[in-house]
């Protein structure tokens, strides 16, 4: 890991207006002031419980390629949701991946949206289900 | 695609396949002899993502009936445990304070967890009602109840032929039961042997093996069933508590397939050395 993010971040977000899905493992990992955006192609799509991840490579700002892991997920709320599938990704795919990074600086986080190559938009999340303790940014993370 | 991911494909498939079937080029293809092959729309709806328009006016409650497909939508995963609870005896607060949980007010970092579902262990009764209490079915038998759950892909069987609770219960995960009606509308299921390693939700409350529990399922009308569940410990918590209360639950069309969600060990290994002890270091 030469960089913790690669350089087509487009923008930070500060307030999620809508819910993370993650029902089981919570938020303390991530950084939920934290958007990033990048152009991936995918490696891996595992499509398994508590959670499915999506493997992919983004260039960092000097062009080295970082290998990145984002969990989304399980199965069956990811089905729920319309548009995934086992299927919807396959190794070389060319997507667009928004994700919640990890505060620890490695190449992980959580997919918020990814926009496959035909310009369809899969999201991860269903507005306004889960509580503000969820959906909070760092002030109101319920672990403090 | 990796072989940890085991899961059935076939509620995939089914879903590609009702968005191959409501397609316009596929529609237009099963215009004629073809449409009456077409799938019935409800068989793969959304179980976790509730309906935009307010429920359409309902029936009367059938008598002594609570049988049919149940879903609280996503308020049914309850990701950060109960809403709240009695306090704990000083035994509950010894138990409380070893569970590491990865949510709810004593959350920790990913890898740090450890919550038994993290390696597949039943999540037992009566945490399947509070943590990811997805679409199950109610399937009435003159002696039994029989309630089929998503979530685990596990059943319980609640004895409704009169039979007292044992006096000596063997543990069980998810305990032993037995039901009534109350009246018409109301049927009141307690259930005891409950084996203490389980944890009572997500944010990792505890229980101990004389836990009592009583489930009531009251018929509101055709559509809407409400649970409430009070939780009788007197090992962990100082007094009686509800983990639910009048907990709403929408009817869903008998055509509604329910998913599977299987905790399958390989699985959950991956994912803690692939995402969550690298998210943690």
């Amino acid at each position: 890991m030469k960089n913790k993010y690669p350089s087509v971040l487009l923008g930070l977000a500060f307030i999620f207006t809508e819910a993370p899905l993650f029902a089981h493992h919570g938020n303390s990992n991530f950084d939920t002031d934290k958007k990033l955006t990048m152009k991936a192609t995918v490696t891996e799509w595992v499509w398994a419980n508590p959670h499915c991840w999506l493997k992919f490579d983004a260039a960092d700002e000097k062009g080295n390629v970082v290998h990145w892991i984002a969990e989304t997920s399980n199965p069956a709320d990811m089905t729920n949701l319309g548009g995934w599938s086992k299927q919807v990704f396959k190794p070389g795919d060319h997507v667009t991946v928004t994700l919640q990074p990890v505060k620890n600086g490695q190449p992980i986080g959580r997919v918020m949206q990814v926009v496959l190559a035909n310009g369809q938009t899969l999201g991860t999340r269903i507005p306004g289900v889960f509580g503000p303790e969820v959906d909070a940014p760092k002030g109101g993370d319920s672990s403090k | 695609m990796s072989k940890r991911s085991l899961i059935s494909m076939l509620p995939t498939a089914a879903v590609l396949c009702l968005c191959s079937a409501l397609s316009p080029t596929t529609r237009a293809q099963q215009s004629g002899p073809q449409k009456q092959n077409a799938a019935p729309p409800a068989l793969w709806n959304s179980p976790s993502i509730a309906p935009k328009q307010p429920p359409a006016p309902s029936g009367p409650a059938p008598r002594r009936d609570i049988g049919g497909i149940w879903d609280a939508f996503a308020a049914g995963i309850q990701p950060t445990g109960v809403k709240s609870h009695a306090p704990f005896t000083e035994g509950g607060e010894k138990m409380a304070n070893t569970y590491k949980p990865g949510d709810g007010p004593r959350k920790v970092a990913l890898a740090l967890i450890n919550d038994p579902l993290d390696g597949c262990d039943p999540a037992g009764f009566p945490r399947n009602l509070f943590f990811e209490l997805r679409p199950f079915k109610v399937l009435q038998t003159p002696d039994q109840v029989l309630i089929v759950h998503e979530y685990q892909r596990v059943w319980r069987a609640i004895w409704t032929d009169g039979r007292e609770l044992p006096k000596d219960p063997e543990s069980r995960w998810y305990g032993y039961s037995v039901g009534h009606w109350q009246d018409d509308y109301t049927f009141v299921v307690d259930t005891v042997g409950l084996d203490e390693r389980t944890w009572l939700d997500n944010a990792g409350d505890p229980h101990s093996d004389q836990m009592r529990v009583e489930e009531t399922y009251h018929r509101v009308d055709q559509d809407t069933l409400e649970l409430t569940v009070k939780i009788d410990d007197p090992k962990a918590y100082k007094e009686p508590w509800l983990g639910l209360n009048k907990f709403v639950l929408r009817r869903q069309p008998a055509s509604f397939d329910i998913r599977e969600m299987i905790c399958a060990p390989s699985e959950a290994e991956a994912y803690k050395k692939e995402v969550a002890e690298p998210a943690t270091r």
